[in-house]
Order: structure tokens, then sequence, then C-alpha cells
């Protein structure tokens, strides 16, 4: 019988039938961070126990690390004492560390594939939702709480029930100016964000075939923000040609095997899905957020909603709540809203092809007078990249400031903050209430360039006019 | 390691209404710089608990006629967002014992019920009804009955349901699985062995 990715991953790593029903899945790679791990090392301790696979658990800091000072100890003691934390806790157990000396560290979401440790048919957990990530290469893997990094770290293994597969099919081109990012924001606008509960969303048709696997993460990435805590793509040549000659990627002498191998997990052919969703890739516009969860986004050229034009009283109700927190006037266009500051950087977009595609049009351009403005590369290695084509300097001589790797704004738990109710134009994934640092302050969530119009105009602005884009 | 067994929850509520009520806002992050879950609870909902100054703003946890309700009452996709378990977990240490809700968010759920805390789903106009119950006796007894998987309050029968795996696990005492996965270590390393990345 034909059958999906997840299905054939599911199996492939089924341990055993628990007695509540649930499944004994085994999780091929852990990976852990400075945040979601220290209490289940306390935990493990607490019970006595060890780290069953420590060569499968890979882990790095992200959250905390300051952008703007490298020396140790950082000034905020909290946040040192989690680096140490961590860092006591992988040499006692074994584990191995991308610390920042290593120059490897970055945003464990980045780290995992630019290391090659992501790989096809796998499956992987980390403590943090945007696990879904890594399902770009057609791995399931999981957002998962401190107890269940306990339980992988004790065991390699967790309990689960099986996902529902919904595929959503995007065919066709995307327009100049159009995203990886729009195509996702474009997507829970559309289903919601909780359509996705209980499913895992496999993401196919043509446009995801020519996505590069940086555009996949992108998308994969805010599969959580949609309600689905597992998102994937088939794997196929853009898959193996990416993990080629990575660290942590099978060796020549095992690659064609591997590669076979790899494929055998690619939905077939006829296999059934819960449900499947179908976008034509050209009505995808540039997509912006005005209200307070990703879900609330509208096309750059539509006017922020009013209370009247609400579907349901749950419709209005959320909109009179995001337009009271957001100070946006209800039907006026999204496009000229003063913002304060940019961020570009996240698990999301704080890639290398994300900020070549920013410098590409920045370049010669000058950051509006008053808009704090900070590029924040999601790793080291991604750091380096851009530094060798120049791109910092590009993006320094426009005004922005050309940051160390890390989480930085996107939740802020480092220095990088809003101030009382700034307006932040930010290609991070999460919109809520306070996620940017300020229990005022507020995000628009939008691709990279959009980001970069946001920047140089000091508003929100339609990149494709700023920047004259004609093709992409 | 025995866990109890938790076939009820009976305690006086509190509704916290809203619709997709998420983990940053459970749980602001700046609160997550630590390295031990102990003393989470009285940052709950802090940002929309408290001004700036740590003042209190209208919440309900802030009104004294709900201090030590043990059950929560929310509206659909609570939890959504982050997977961080700091968010369940301040809500176990503020006191609470179990949440209702129309629907959780797919992680929240899953680390609400290894501590051993139901979330339980049930219609927006049960939940509604119970609320009332609340407003008009604040300190009155709402019991969450697992087993016949119902509410019971002034009177009052409201059906709720539960994923039939976490309710296996909560009124068996086997809500925190560790246990179970050790066991199936042996299992764990035959299905290893069969996969070529875990063989290195």
């Amino acid at each position: 019988m034909p059958k999906n990715l997840f299905q054939k991953v599911w199996d492939a790593h089924t341990v055993r039938q628990l007695a509540n029903g649930q499944t004994q899945l085994l999780i091929g790679t852990h990976l852990i961070h400075e945040v979601t791990s220290p209490q289940a090392f306390g935990m493990l301790r607490d019970l006595g126990l060890k780290v069953a696979f420590p060569h499968r658990t890979f882990a790095t800091v992200d959250h905390i690390v300051p952008t703007d000072q490298f020396i140790e100890p950082y000034a905020d003691p909290l946040a040192q004492a989690m680096m140490d934390e961590l860092r006591k806790n992988c040499a006692q157990f074994g584990i191995t560390f991308f610390d920042r000396a290593t120059g490897k560290q970055g945003i464990v979401h980045i780290v995992g594939p630019e290391q090659g440790i992501t790989q096809p048919g796998t499956t992987i957990a980390c403590g943090d939702s945007h696990t879904s990530t890594h399902g770009a290469f057609g791995a399931i893997a999981f957002g998962i709480g401190t107890s269940q990094v306990r339980d992988v770290l004790a065991t390699q293994t967790m309990a689960l029930g099986a996902l529902k597969v919904r595929r959503i099919e995007v065919n066709g081109k995307l327009r100049p100016g159009v995203y990886a990012k729009d195509v996702i924001l474009h997507i829970i606008r559309m289903l919601g964000v909780n359509g996705g509960t209980g499913f895992a969303y496999e993401y196919a048709g043509s446009t995801f075939d020519g996505f590069s696997m940086e555009e996949r993460m992108t998308v994969c990435n805010m599969s959580i923000e949609g309600g689905a805590r597992v998102g994937y793509v088939n794997p196929d040549e853009t898959t193996f040609a990416y993990l080629k000659g990575r660290p942590y990627a099978p060796k020549a002498e095992n690659w064609d095997a591997a590669v076979s191998h790899w494929k055998s997990f690619a939905s077939d052919s006829g296999a059934a899905y819960d449900d499947v969703v179908k976008i034509n890739a050209a009505d995808i516009a540039p997509t912006v957020t005005w209200g307070i969860n990703p879900g609330q986004g509208i096309s750059i050229s539509e006017n922020i909603p009013s209370p009247e034009t609400a579907t349901s009283a749950d419709d209005k109700a959320g909109i009179i709540e995001a337009l009271a927190y957001m100070k946006l006037p209800a039907g006026a266009p999204i496009k000229g809203t003063k913002i304060n500051v940019a961020f570009l950087g996240s698990c999301t977009n704080g890639r290398l092809s994300d900020f070549q595609e920013v410098a590409k049009y920045i370049k010669g351009r000058k950051v509006a007078p008053g808009i704090k403005a900070i590029a924040v590369p999601g790793s080291q290695i991604v750091a380096l990249q851009c530094e060798k084509l120049g791109l910092d300097k590009i993006l320094a001589e426009a005004g922005f400031e050309w940051r160390a790797a890390g989480c930085s704004m996107c939740l802020a738990m480092n220095p990088d903050k809003l101030i009382g109710d700034q307006l932040c134009a930010s290609s991070s994934n999460r919109n809520f209430k306070g996620r940017q640092g300020s229990t005022t302050g507020r995000t628009i969530l939008m691709s990279p360039v959009m980001v970069a119009a946001a920047a140089v105009t000091g508003q929100i602005a339609d990149a494709r006019e700023v920047f004259s884009v004609t093709q992409n | 390691m025995a866990l109890a067994k938790i076939t009820s929850v009976s305690g006086r509520a509190v509704n916290v209404p809203g619709n997709d009520i998420d983990t940053d806002r459970i749980i602001p992050a700046r609160f997550m710089k630590c390295v031990t879950f102990d003393g989470l609870g009285e940052f709950l909902f802090y940002d929309v608990r408290k001004q700036l100054d740590g003042t209190e703003k209208t919440h309900p946890l802030n009104e004294s006629r709900f201090k030590g309700a043990t059950i929560l009452l929310s509206g659909a996709n609570f939890g959504c967002g982050s997977s961080r378990e700091h968010a369940p977990q301040a809500i176990a240490k503020y006191g609470f014992k179990a949440v209702i809700a129309e629907n959780f968010a797919e992680i929240f759920f899953g680390n609400s019920t290894t501590l051993g805390m139901p979330c339980v789903t049930a219609s927006r106009e049960d939940i509604a009804k119970i609320a009332a119950f609340t407003e008009a006796n604040p300190q009155g007894e709402v019991v969450i009955d697992l087993v016949k998987l119902e509410v019971r309050f002034g009177g009052q029968t409201v059906k709720i349901a539960q994923r039939e795996s976490a309710r296996d696990a909560l009124v068996n005492g086997r809500w925190d699985a560790i246990g179970e996965l050790i066991d199936g270590l042996p299992a764990v390393k035959v299905t290893a062995a069969k996969l070529p990345y875990l063989a290195a």
C-alpha cells in the first residue's frame, strides 16, 4: 500500500506500543539549547539516569547569547548561568557542544542543517517549537517540552500519538518580490493558527520542487504557527546536493547507499492523505501581519481589517483586541505604517540567502533616519559566509548594525529588545503581544526584503515598488 | 516511581477568557532565564496581570474572590506558540490542577499531561455555563470527572472530552512515561540497529 513520508518514517522509528495506546518512538537526532535543557538534566540527575545515546544529542547556545558582547562573563548573570549550565551538562554527559569557541555556534535550527546532522528519513526532536524547520529535509521533526527532553536524553525515545497528514500543494511560479516567507504567511492566514492542530503538513507541488533548501526551511519553520507540530518536504536532488560534503553527512564511500535509502522515504505516488489543500503560487502576494498572531496577515496592498468586516463574533473580538494592542487604525492601508525598528534574522530568515537577497536591493541605499536596524546572522558560519561576500559591509553602509549569531530580537531573551511601544518590521516568526522584549512592543512579520524596504522608507512599504523589483 | 491515578479534579474555578492565548502570554520569555522551574508560578500571565511598575492590572487572577482556584477556564487554541514547558509548569506552580478550554495547542497539551495536569475540552456554551456559575459562586466547587468525562458544578453537568491516550494515562497513573520508556530500552536498541544513520 502506498505510504506518505510521515507514515514511513514513523513506522521505521516505532519501537513499540505503550499501555495507553501511544507509540514509543525512536528519536534519532536530538538537538538541545540552553533554555529548555537545564531542567531536563536536573530531572535526569534526580532520577539517577544516564544519557542513553550521548553521540545522538547535539547542543548549541542561541536564545540568550548577546549579539554585541563576545567575551564572558556576560553582562546578564542569568544568561551566563544558563551558558555555564549547558557547558557543564554537555561535558558531564559527553554531548557534542557547538560552543562559540568552535566557530559553529548558532540558532539550533540553522546549525543542524549546516552541519549535515539533519537528514532525510530521520526523526529529530528539540525543546523548541521551530524544530519543524528540519522537516525541509524530509525528516519528521518535533518541538518538545522539557520532560520530553529528559525522556529523549534517558532513552532516545518519547511517547507520542501519530499525526494526521495534510498535503499542501503549491503550484506555479511565485510572482517577482514574493518569497518563501510570503508562502507560509499566506498558508497560515488561509488555514488559521490552529488549522494544523493534530496534523503534520506535507508541503509539495512545483513551487516547493523549485525551492532551495533555505526556502524550504523558511516554510517548514513556521508550520507550528499554523498549529502543525510537524512540517516536511519530500527529499529530492536539491536535498542531497545541499547535504553532500557537510561534516556529519555520509562520507563518499557510503554516499550512494545513503541517497537511495533517503529516496525510499519520499511519499509514494498514490499515498493517502487526511486532507489536501491546493494553492496557486500566482495568488500569493507579499504578505505582512497586522495583528497579534501569525494568522492575522494581509497582502501589502490590502487594508487593515476593521471589526465591521469580521466574519464571525470570534473574528470580531480578535480584530478589536489586535487593533487595540497594535494601535493601528481599522480599515486604513497597512502600507505607510511608520516603523521604529527593523530586524533581520531568526531561525525563519537568518540564512545566507536571506542576507544575499537583502544586500542585492539595499546596496547603495540608506536606512531612514531614526530607524534602528539590526541584522543578526543565524549562525557563526552564516556570519562568515556573509562577511566573505562583503554582505556585512553592504548592510553596515546602509545603516544596519551587523551583529553576532543568535536568536536575538525574535524573542528578546538577550539584550536585543524593543523599547516601549516601538513597532518592528521583523523577519522573525511570532508577533505575539510582548514577544520582542517590551510588554507593549509591536511586531509586523514579513520577508527579509520587505524588512529592508521598511527600513529604508521608515514605514511598511511594498518592496516591489521601493526596489523596482521586476524579477526574482 | 508510582504515579497518582488522576480520575478527577475538584476545586474552585476561574475564567481567563480569550482565544489563542499563547505561551508567551502565559509565561513571558524573560522569566525563562532560569535553570530550574522553581518560582515560575508568580510570573504566570505576568504581563497581563501586572503593570510595568509591578502594580496590578484588572485580571481575573488578581481578584481576591478567585484566589485559590485550582481549575482554569479559557477559550480556543489555548497554549499555542512555543514548546516551552515553562508554560504548564507556571500554571501548575501557581496552583492550578487542571485546565478546561475549547481546544489546546498540540505541544502544550502533551506537556501538561506529562505533568499530570489534565487538559480537557468542552464546548464554548458549556464553558460559559461553568464560568457563569463561578462568577456567581466564586467559592463553588467544580468537579472534573475523567472517568465519566463530565464536569459537575452547582447541580449542573456538562460533557467534556479528552484524547483517549491522555485520559488513559491520567486515570491509570501512567501520565509520566519515563518508567515505561526505560523499560523499552532493549527494544530501542533493536530498532536503532536497523537504521543506518544510528549504526555508527
